[in-house]
């Protein structure tokens, strides 16, 4: 009742004055698809948001500041110890302030998260082709964003100016000081002198807290509203094709999923900041130049940067006076720069080599995609070698072998295993693809032996249902390439022509290496034979369009 | 697939029931519709569907409602695309309690966690400790049963339902494009922007200031470094202050082969910025361990991979402690390997060779500083080092 005089109420009152009655309708009819990993994308959104929160609290006590204080605090053992105000003030808010320690561990524990997760849906959407036409900007602006949040992090674990950022702090400097010809003035102006100054902490604060959060903040809206505008993409099932979404609306079902999630979300954070300790500044001691502990690693998801300073051969060049410094400058860049330029090129790039414009969205099962999924893991291997690298002191020690040795296999497997993770990964797709050929014509084992006439024994099997029937049967046919339409002609199309043309040739063969589909029959009695041919000049299949009998019983 | 998904799941008759199922059979009948031709589109009510629907969907009343396709429904107002309520009304009770108990244990929770922040308090260890588990258990308890609570309800007392929603081509229609195109263009020719080239050039010219006044606002950033880098406040006869204990060192008092100090320039110990330069390790070693090179000429070039003979004071010498990779403190040192070892990227250099690079990525090796005593036995600088501690730098030759 209520609701009811509610919405006659204030609704009324607020449509009077925003017209939102249609429009809001639609909203909340809107369809959502489900599928478990769509769920990585909330993680990254509650865990921006907890930051937020959680952060805005931080930001009432912490004092940016490069003062020297002398400690009087409650943490006993630093007392009378000099140290700046920012790290007097953190240590203020995690023994001085009730709940602010939990606050602190749920604010770093959730930009790991925030990371982690941007990671995880990162390779969500790039497995999936999900960010195919028309959603190549919103990939782009996902590589930006992760771009910024790492930064964000390095600024916000920087902030405290215990002895471990300030490390970090100073490998930042060193890293700018590599730059040709602009890199001592970077540093200078970014830290207003000489290292470690005064102006650095109050600079990063106000990149941390308003101009980096803001930025983020924009491009997620951008982000998000294109996912509505654009509608989210759906994995293959019965009656889910390109041209429809299938799903449950947002009101009240998709609301009522992402609240609980939201919950789940911070109850894992607060666990996570109740029970395991992160970021013990207090340990670390506050920063000064002359001191470092072994063992000493940034956050994770630098840990690749990391991996790759650590690894690279000591290679520096000087000419003219100047000095390069090669060992510093490519490590710090050329790595990461492949790994996000490559992630960035890459839709466009697939765009180019098959010709395929259409719009897409009914996603990729990974393993129709072989040399799209290879590439992928291919690159997480590149990614993981350095990553791990990044901590090869620890490993070293946990394992009990020599450092250098960690560094010299390090320094091997970021070339081979790439190639190898690649050959693998495409081995192991075209593997699947043949078992979904086999299920698709021989259908599904049944476990009932039976003896024929002759005495021969077969084993029975069934068509596979509907549901995986459309699964197996979603496969992305790129178009044909018009060098192949136009072969009769032997005037090469434009596009085909010249030595480009014959790269986009042969990548094309590359890319669109699949083992083909075969008609669907499943009759159980595997009379059936593969089909023959590339499968380069097949139609497409969208899941459940051809192949679905109107209402059909439901197999499972 | 999963189960809460599956249409037409429950094994309820066909359409013509009474129950909420037949809405989910409907939502599937329109998935099955979907493929189809999707004519009488134009001829369908607009309202009913809602704003949503655009040419080329198939009709909303035959897509997502029960009606049937005799045309049956004219007349009757819209209907339920959601089914009204749970199928077992038994266990929809049971799980309401459930859910409620969830938010009932969530809210005690919640209010623990106030009991626990008035009660507990901080400022010692213990209690901070306390605090921690009682304030982040209550907290993660109270959002753990929120969510639980929550995905219960909507697992198990919202009746399964999927429904089926077009999608249109993301581009616009050629006319559309045309429309868009033509008032551009008017746009444009009304402005007379394109027209008059004068404004447009002087316009343009007149924001290159604006453009490039952050270039100049960012100038006071920070002094320009000029040949800072180069230098460090050691000086000939500062003496070496034992950083910790401020205290001056005699070759005597640091007798200890394979012992390891670090010290700074007097008076700067407490100067981060001089530090972060002139940071020094000083080394004692056993006689004859030392690898010597050829005497420095005064001013002169030395050779960097081997000791300078003129530059320790009895067996000790003094290596800048900055890593000449990124500026970490080279601060491990392993005695009987001689190695000293930066814990940020194992540059490692051997202590009795000059400090030359013999594993990782630093390239230079860690500069030493001419040191020697004064009349009362300290050791002191002799110079600043000869040529810049840390890192490479662009303009360092």
């Amino acid at each position: 009742m209520s609701v009811e005089r509610a919405l006659e109420g204030t609704g009324a009152w607020l449509d009077d004055r925003l017209h939102g009655a249609r429009g809001v309708r639609v909203l909340l009819r809107k369809i959502f698809p489900d599928h478990w990993s769509f769920l990585l994308g909330e993680i990254i959104l509650y865990s921006f948001i907890i930051l937020l929160l959680t952060g805005t609290f931080l930001t009432l006590w912490f004092q940016p500041s490069m003062s020297d204080v002398i400690y009087h605090g409650s943490y006993v053992p630093l007392r009378g110890v000099r140290m700046s105000e920012a790290y007097a003030s953190t240590l203020h808010i995690s023994f001085d302030v009730r709940g602010g320690l939990l606050i602190r561990q749920i604010h770093h524990w959730a930009a790991d998260l925030f990371m982690a997760a941007i990671m995880a849906h990162m390779i969500r959407i790039f497995f999936t082709g999900a960010y195919r036409k028309p959603r190549e900007i919103n990939w782009l602006i996902g590589i930006v964003l992760f771009t910024l949040g790492m930064f964000e992090g390095l600024f916000g674990y920087s902030l405290p100016d215990d002895l471990l950022s300030g490390a970090g702090l100073r490998i930042t400097e060193g890293i700018l000081q590599s730059f040709p010809i602009v890199g001592t003035y970077l540093a200078f102006f970014l830290f207003g002198g000489p290292f470690p100054g005064h102006d650095i902490i109050p600079r990063m604060y106000i990149l941390h807290v308003l101009v980096i959060p803001g930025v983020i903040l924009a491009l997620v809206t951008v982000h998000l509203f294109l996912m509505f505008h654009q509608k989210h993409t759906q994995m293959p099932g019965k009656g889910r094709t390109n041209e429809n979404v299938v799903g449950a609306p947002m009101y009240p079902y998709f609301m009522a999923k992402t609240g609980a999630f939201f919950f789940f979300t911070f109850a894992a954070l607060a666990l996570a900041a109740t029970f395991t300790q992160i970021n013990p500044i207090w340990l670390y001691g506050p920063y000064n130049p002359v001191a470092m502990s072994a063992g000493s690693q940034p956050d994770f998801y630098m840990g690749a940067l990391e991996g790759s300073l650590r690894m690279f051969p000591p290679w520096q060049w000087v000419f003219f006076g100047h000095t390069f410094a090669f060992n510093v400058f490519v490590p710090a860049l050329l790595p990461l720069g492949i790994v996000f330029g490559g992630a960035a090129a890459w839709p466009f790039l697939e765009q180019w080599i098959t010709g395929d414009r259409r719009e897409h969205h009914l996603n990729d099962r990974p393993r129709n995609a072989p040399t799209r999924t290879a590439l992928g893991i291919a690159m997480i291997t590149f990614y993981g070698v350095l990553w791990a690298e990044g901590a090869n002191d620890i490993i070293a020690d946990h394992l009990d072998i020599s450092l250098y040795l960690t560094t010299w296999i390090a320094r091997i497997a970021w070339l081979v295993a790439p190639i190898l993770a690649y050959i693998i990964t495409k081995r192991i797709c075209l593997g699947l693809q043949r078992k979904d050929a086999h299920l698709l014509e021989h259908g599904v084992e049944t476990g009932i032996i039976r003896q024929l006439p002759g005495g021969e024994f077969i084993e029975e099997t069934r068509p596979v249902d509907e549901e995986a029937l459309a699964v197996l049967t979603s496969r992305n046919v790129p178009p044909p390439l018009p060098a192949l339409v136009a072969a009769e002609t032997e005037v090469p199309p434009p596009g085909m022509r010249g030595r480009l043309g014959k790269v986009r040739e042969r990548l094309y063969n590359v890319v669109t290496e699949s083992v083909p589909l075969p008609e669907p029959h499943g009759n159980g009695h595997g009379n059936g034979h593969a089909v023959e041919g590339n499968g380069h000049g097949q139609e497409s299949l969208p899941a459940g369009s051809s192949t679905e009998p109107g209402g059909g019983e439901d197999q499972h | 697939m999963s189960d809460t998904n599956s249409p037409g799941q429950p094994g309820t008759g066909g359409p013509g029931d009474s129950s909420w199922p037949e809405y989910l059979t409907g939502a599937e009948r329109h998935g099955a519709s979907s493929s189809g031709p999707s004519g009488a589109s134009a001829a369908e009510p607009e309202g009913r569907g809602g704003p949503r629907r655009v040419i080329g969907t198939p009709p909303p009343a035959a897509a997502r409602t029960m009606l049937p396709p005799d045309g049956g429904a004219a007349g009757r107002e819209a209907v339920r695309e959601l089914p009204a309520g749970p199928e077992d009304p038994a266990r929809a009770k049971r799980v309401e309690k459930l859910v409620a108990a969830c938010f009932i244990i969530a809210g005690l929770a919640g209010l623990a966690f106030l009991v626990f922040y008035s009660t507990i308090g901080v400022g010692s260890l213990t209690r901070v400790l306390h605090s921690n588990l009682a304030l982040g258990g209550s907290m993660a308890l109270m959002f753990l049963l929120l969510g639980i609570g929550a995905t219960l309800w909507v697992r198990h007392l919202m009746p399964a339902v999927e429904l089926t929603e077009q999608r249109h081509p993301m581009a616009s229609t050629q006319q559309e494009r045309a429309a868009f195109k033509e008032t551009f263009n008017e746009g444009a020719e009304t402005s007379q922007f394109v027209k008059r080239p004068l404004i447009r050039r002087s316009l343009i010219a007149a924001t290159v200031p604006l453009a490039v006044a952050p270039i100049f606002l960012l100038r006071d950033l920070g002094p320009l470094p000029g040949t800072s880098l180069d230098y460090t406040v050691w000086r000939k006869g500062l003496r070496l202050l034992v950083y910790g204990t401020n205290r001056p060192v005699t070759a005597a008092e640091f007798s200890t082969p394979g012992s390891i100090i670090s010290v700074g320039p007097e008076g700067y110990l407490d100067d981060d910025d001089a530090m972060a330069k002139a940071a020094v390790t000083l080394i004692k070693f056993r006689p004859g361990e030392i690898v010597y090179g050829p005497p420095a000429k005064p001013g002169g070039a030395t050779v960097r991979n081997t000791v300078v003979p003129n530059w320790t004071v009895d067996n000790i010498v003094a290596y800048s402690k900055i890593c000449t990779h990124l500026g970490c403190p080279a601060a491990l040192y392993e005695q009987t390997t001689h190695r000293i070892l930066c814990p940020c990227h194992q540059s490692t250099f051997l202590a009795t060779e000059g400090a030359r690079v013999i594993f990782g990525p630093a390239t230079r090796p860690l500069p030493q500083l001419p040191i020697g005593v004064d009349a009362q036995g300290y050791l002191i600088a002799l110079s600043d080092f000869n040529q810049p501690v840390g890192p490479s730098f662009w303009e360092r030759s």
